[in-house]
């Protein structure tokens, strides 16, 4: 009897559990959040999905949502496990998911061919595939503000600027993926055409914080300049085997992946110098991110460990990527004239989005990125990054805006797509006018 | 002709006119196999009195550390801190002999290891809930371990001496000294031999297998500690460090599993080869080469000599 009993409850369970869902997309639209809170890379995972979840709630808090309708964000834990986000995927993709965040290259490569079948959008916002930046060729994968490869021939502009590049040898210093390959195809081709050579330093996942043997090569060949694809405990590692052979910290860029607060926090004043890229504005003095302290934070309806920690790095970029995709809904919204709209609505409007600096001031965001504006053809939406640098205790940006390389990026970018496709023969693509 | 002068040729003539360097390479890959003979240390103290093979003690590593670290960050003084990190281990020593080492005994080897494998998930999950999966900084300073350099100028060039490495192998020669002393000297050191060389016979004479377990993985959580230490410091604490132990089982198979002296020399032979090796011959293999270096030297010596440097033989009759 007891056992009877055990089982109805559990099945009742179940039943209610599987009813939610259905409930909640009569009033609701569904996005799914990929999040990894543990981990090898949940430092830069957490405060991510935290600024990510605040955003949407903070909408949901101060305007009843967009358009009135709420947006229901449902995590799902990957610990940047790319056979973890595929299951994630598959178990949320039916509760009529908008678009999909991987916030993992490894994931994103693996939702790229599923994002048309499913017709739902693949948004990763600066990672992943660079070509998905055509999109011609990829029309349910957008990768604004900027591709790896737009943000490498910024980097290499920032270093030209910087006393010249011609002649010079740069470092590079990668986490020995899929993640950190991406952009030495670009970095190989400008190294020829810009006039300066390149000494490759892979780290394997296994050795992310046993880096000797890398830097002792970096003194080995003594590069001028150095640059970093790193994520996770390779980034305090990279700079404080950097600072250990006094590798000078003021010629060592990483990537927007590898310059977050939680990378220098055990780094500290050692670290004093060491620049990065970045597409996000820093800190709370904007207006959403005082709406999201007002609404969510202050409310107790945060999982951010501390009120301290909205506005670092990786929250506002978390934050970014919820703005986009806020905004994508909005303007699908428009256009449809319907208030709940699906994933092949959420692709368009991802696709007509333009987050000019007028839209930006309007959001709570002024002076937060530069002017994001996709097209059918262009799903990098041509963004640029400026460079910051860790004075010891916190980053402060030091430069401007700094635009890609176009023309030269640009018909890289589109070569590649071509290559992706070419042995895919029921690949669809879309014909831009 | 090229690739010989790359091997027999080039490296050497590098080392000879650069020596500074050489020494600095030499000195990096004995720190780290300092580092490495901790963590196998770990594995070889409980092989040797229970004859499981710990697959747990690279989260020991991180859980003891971050147990540390989240101490202080709660106010906890520093050297309080270490105290209470060193009953936390021993609560979980005794933890694990009770719930899962007494439930086993006599079980198949293969079992065991899947217990700890099952240990492994279960201090990740227990470790993230309560400290939470973000890295955290390790408290070098308050606990007074040094930092800074000291440049020593030698042939024309530089070496730079880390503070914190020359701690690390101080710490290091000094735990393997007391390790030494408990094991010869005390009465539960000896106790542990009995054990390890016989569990039957240990038994007859009235050893309590349970306690001497329990203590086999205090110990073992004691090294962990250690060792979560000194590479926080060099690094950060977070659940990544799990995956550096990997490099212990090369340093086992090349130094013996039940050898301490075993894991001393297999360490600082993978640690000072493996550096050597990938800046002199790693532009061979398009770098990289740390990633595999010490697994290859393992299975080289599971083919010519499987007990290892100093293990024990093993003859099974059937």
């Amino acid at each position: 009897m007891k056992r009877n009993t055990l089982t109805l409850l559990a099945a009742g369970v179940i039943a209610a559990s599987s009813w939610i869902p259905v409930a909640q997309a009569e009033d609701s639209m569904y996005m799914p959040s990929m999040t990894y809170r543990t981990g090898p890379f949940a430092g830069g995972g957490t405060p991510f999905a935290d600024g990510y979840a605040d955003y949407f709630n903070m909408l949901n808090e101060r305007d009843g949502g967009i358009n009135g309708v709420k947006i229901v964000v449902d995590e799902c834990e990957t610990a940047y496990n790319t056979q973890k986000g595929v299951e994630c995927y598959e178990s949320t993709k039916g509760n009529g998911a908008l678009a999909y965040s991987p916030l993992s290259t490894g994931i994103t490569l693996a939702l790229i061919p599923k994002a048309p079948v499913d017709q739902i959008p693949v948004f990763s916002m600066g990672y992943g595939l660079s070509a998905a930046a055509a999109g011609e060729q990829f029309p349910w994968a957008f990768v604004y503000p900027a591709s790896y490869w737009s943000q490498l021939s910024s980097i290499l502009k920032y270093i030209d600027s910087n006393g010249g590049i011609e002649g010079k040898k740069i470092g590079f210093i990668y986490l020995d993926v899929g993640y950190g390959k991406e952009p030495i195809p670009l970095l190989d081709q400008l190294s020829e055409s810009m006039g300066f050579s390149v000494a490759k330093f892979p780290v394997g996942v296994k050795e992310m914080q046993n880096q000797g043997s890398q830097w002792l090569n970096v003194r080995k060949e003594r590069p001028d300049w150095m640059i970093m694809w790193g994520w996770g405990a390779m980034n305090p590692t990279a700079i404080k085997e950097a600072a250990k052979i006094r590798f000078p910290l003021d010629r060592f860029i990483g990537n927007w992946w590898a310059g977050s607060h939680s990378d220098l926090k055990a780094v500290g004043e050692s670290g004093k110098g060491y620049l990065a890229a970045n597409f996000s504005g820093i800190g709370q003095d904007f207006g959403a991110v005082q709406d999201i302290l007002k609404y969510v934070v202050n409310e107790g309806k945060s999982k951010v460990g501390s009120p301290d920690d909205v506005g670092n790095v990786l929250y506002n970029r978390g934050m970014f990527n919820a703005v986009v995709l806020a905004e994508a809904i909005k303007v699908a919204q428009d256009t449809t004239g319907k208030t709940i709209i699906d994933g092949a609505d959420m692709r368009d409007g991802l696709e007509a989005i333009n987050l000019d600096q007028a839209r930006l001031t309007e959001l709570g965001l002024e002076g937060f990125t530069g002017d994001v504006q996709g097209s059918c053809s262009d799903h990098e939406g041509n963004g640029s990054i400026f460079i910051q640098q860790w004075s010891g205790s916190d980053w402060e940006k030091i430069s401007d805006l700094i635009p890609p390389m176009t023309d030269v990026v640009r018909p890289m970018l589109e070569e590649a797509a071509e290559s992706y496709v070419s042995d895919k023969p029921d690949w669809k693509g879309q014909a831009c006018s | 002709m090229e690739l010989l002068n790359s091997i027999f040729v080039a490296p050497f003539v590098d080392m000879a006119a650069y020596p500074d360097f050489l020494i600095q390479v030499i000195w990096e890959g004995f720190v780290a196999g300092v580092l490495y003979s901790l963590i196998a240390l770990g594995f070889v103290l409980i092989y040797k009195a229970s004859g499981v093979f710990n697959f747990a003690q690279g989260i020991m590593v991180v859980f003891s550390a971050l147990a540390l670290v989240s101490l202080h960050e709660a106010g906890v003084p520093a050297w309080l801190a270490v105290v209470l990190a060193i009953g936390i281990m021993g609560v979980l020593a005794v933890s694990i002999e009770r719930l899962v080492l007494r439930k086993l005994v006599n079980q198949h080897d293969a079992i065991l290891l899947m217990a700890t494998i099952g240990l492994t998930l279960i201090l990740k999950g227990v470790g993230e809930l309560i400290f939470g999966g973000e890295p955290k900084p390790m408290i070098t300073e308050q606990l007074g371990l040094p930092t800074g350099s000291t440049d020593w100028e030698v042939f024309d060039g530089i070496v730079i001496f880390q503070h914190i490495d020359i701690a690390a192998a101080v710490i290091a020669v000094l735990m393997v000294m007391a390790l030494g002393v408990f094991f010869s000297k005390t009465r539960i050191g000896r106790a542990l031999r009995a054990v390890a060389d016989d569990h039957q016979a240990a038994l007859s004479v009235g050893i309590s297998l349970h306690q001497i377990w329990a203590i086999v993985w205090f110990a073992s959580g004691i090294v962990a500690l250690v060792t979560g230490i000194m590479w926080g410091a060099r690094s950060e604490v977070s659940f990544a460090l799990e995956i550096i132990a990997l490099k212990a089982l090369a340093v086992l198979i090349l130094g013996g599993f039940t050898s301490i002296p075993g894991a001393i020399v297999g360490g600082l032979l993978i640690g000072i080869g493996e550096k050597l090796f990938e800046v002199y011959w790693g532009a061979l293999f398009g770098s990289g080469v740390e990633a595999w270096f010490a697994y290859v030297l393992a299975l080289i010596f599971l083919l010519f000599r499987p007990q290892g440097l100093f293990g024990e033989r093993i003859i099974e009759r059937v």
